[in-house]
């Protein structure tokens, strides 16, 4: 219809490949096919790249020996194998999870799961700004606990969680401590040891990899069991034949993430801070969501009053600009994001949110043209919701 | 996701504000549920002769309400109590399963503002 120019900030959900990634996936297609499980030529062939890109996904998290990276489907596959593993095989010493309100819905779904089986998962709340209350995880650690898991950052409000603290009081209290860093990984520097992390998800297309393909650092020594049987891949921890191309693909996205991480970062900061500001100083009745500082260097979450996300939505994409929403009317459950509530929005508030997440080609005028473009659709919906007040319209 | 007539009628929408002086007026929804409509109509020898609204709410709840003014506009009260949500999408190529009960409240909307008129006339007599 109208579409003048085309925006795309929506990389939380999903990113588009790094030309360099896909030139280092193709050999793997049709030219270097073998399994990396056989022991002729071929067969080593695939099994070099696997260690090649285990090592570089290792570097990227500062971890000591990639044989403690498990490659996987995907942060989904990850947060299974991490929460599920550890829970399962730890059963005899308790059977107690900490987790926090505002994790993934994977994370989410998997504590529900296991509550059913019998574990008992205590969901910490969180601040306005989504950050948890260390105080608070603290105090719910009990004998039983057996697994404290914190997503790294917020991939919808793009809050940044004080992981080395959680770290240590997980190590201070001798429990396995899992980070979701979906989100994060690629984006702000991981140091695995540093912040005394026991397991770490992350994904491949959250930095520009291909999507299906995922790891799981799992520290040396760390109590768990696969959720996978087979054939014993992977150190027997997940099994069936490794997605070699993917896994070269992820390498390379890891490689490239943490050689461009600063540099990217700061860019994305500056085009961050533009749109928010912007944002916040041209629309009334427009407030951030998330901490305004320790965020991921991408994330733009914004609340604009008297207004529904879908529509906002909408309007925008008649316009080429691509966002999320917090709203319920995005999503298959009708319910806002948990993530809102958590942080103490009422359910119209978060019916009106907008998250904007940018990559590596969004510039300056992209920033511009949105907020050329924002004010307009906004005023346009006001104009036509029954909740707008008088005032506010002329 | 939606069909080109919902979107012509999001971009559009026919008959958006209010009638101060309305004869009738229908709100149905809620805000926490991310949908909420007001109907607002003008009725002269049993037709309706205005209807406005004002919506909040995602895209189909936006169209719906649009598509419902232009479907009861010019009809006689009776006409317009015959109006359902199930016409609505009809006329408007249809709208995806998850939004038919959820955003598809606008005849609701009119009908209440009906029988806001009827009950007002009642009273005057």
């Amino acid at each position: 219809m109208w579409r003048l120019r085309k925006v795309y900030m929506d990389h939380g959900a999903g990113m588009p490949l790094d030309s360099r990634v896909f030139e280092a996936m193709k050999p793997y297609f049709m030219e270097y096919y073998g399994n990396p499980s056989s022991s002729y030529s071929s067969g080593n062939i695939a099994k070099e790249a696997l260690a090649a890109s285990r090592e570089k996904v290792a570097q990227l998290v500062a971890a000591e020996n990639s044989r403690e990276i498990i490659f996987t489907s995907g942060g989904t596959e990850s947060n299974n194998l991490a929460i599920k593993g550890v829970a399962y095989r730890n059963r005899e010493k308790g059977n107690h999870i900490i987790t926090t309100a505002v994790e993934h819905i994977s994370v989410i779904n998997i504590c529900k799961f296991l509550q059913k089986q019998g574990f008992e998962v205590t969901y910490v709340p969180v601040d306005k700004q989504g950050v948890v209350d260390l105080e608070k995880v603290e105090a719910a650690i009990k004998d039983k606990t057996i697994l404290i898991s914190v997503m790294y950052a917020n991939g919808e409000i793009g809050t940044i969680q004080p992981i080395s603290e959680i770290g240590k009081l997980a190590q201070e209290n001798s429990i396995i401590f899992h980070v979701d860093a979906v989100a994060a990984a690629g984006k702000v520097p991981i140091n695995v040891k540093e912040e005394n992390i026991g397991l770490l998800s992350i994904s491949s297309n959250d930095m520009y990899g291909p999507k299906g393909v995922g790891a799981l650092y799992i520290k040396k020594g760390t109590k768990t069991q696969p959720i996978i049987q087979g054939g014993g891949q992977e150190t027997g921890l997940r099994s069936g034949t490794e997605n070699v191309p993917g896994i070269v693909g992820m390498g390379k996205a890891a490689e490239l993430a943490k050689k461009e991480m600063e540099s990217e970062g700061k860019r994305l900061t500056g085009l961050r801070d533009k749109l928010i500001t912007g944002v916040l100083d041209t629309i009334d009745y427009s407030f951030l969501n998330g901490h305004p500082t320790e965020r991921l260097p991408n994330n733009a979450n914004l609340r604009f009053s008297y207004i529904e996300g879908e529509s906002l939505i909408l309007g925008l994409d008649m316009h080429g600009i691509q966002v999320s929403s917090g709203s319920a009317c995005t999503s298959k459950t009708l319910e806002p994001s948990h993530v809102l509530l958590a942080i103490g929005l009422a359910h119209e508030e978060a019916h009106g949110s907008l998250v904007f997440t940018m990559g590596k080609q969004n510039m300056e005028e992209d920033v511009d043209y949105v907020l050329e473009v924002l004010p307009d659709v906004v005023k346009r919906l006001r104009a036509l919701s029954p909740l707008t007040p008088k005032e506010i319209l002329r | 996701m939606y069909s080109e007539k919902v979107m012509d009628h999001f971009m559009k929408p026919r008959n958006v504000g209010e009638i101060p002086d309305a004869d009738g007026v229908g709100t149905v929804g809620n805000p926490v549920c991310g949908d909420l409509m007001t109907m607002y109509i003008k009725v002269k020898d049993n037709k309706l002769v205005d209807i406005k609204f004002k919506t909040f709410g995602c895209g189909a709840a936006i169209a719906t309400s649009s598509m419902t003014t232009e479907l009861a506009m010019g009809k006689t009260i009776e006409e317009a109590m015959k109006i359902t949500r199930a016409n609505v999408a009809e006329n408007l190529g249809g709208l995806p399963p998850i939004k038919m009960h959820c955003s598809n409240l606008a005849a609701d909307a009119l009908h209440e503002a009906i029988k806001d008129y009827q009950k007002k006339k009642e009273a005057k007599k």
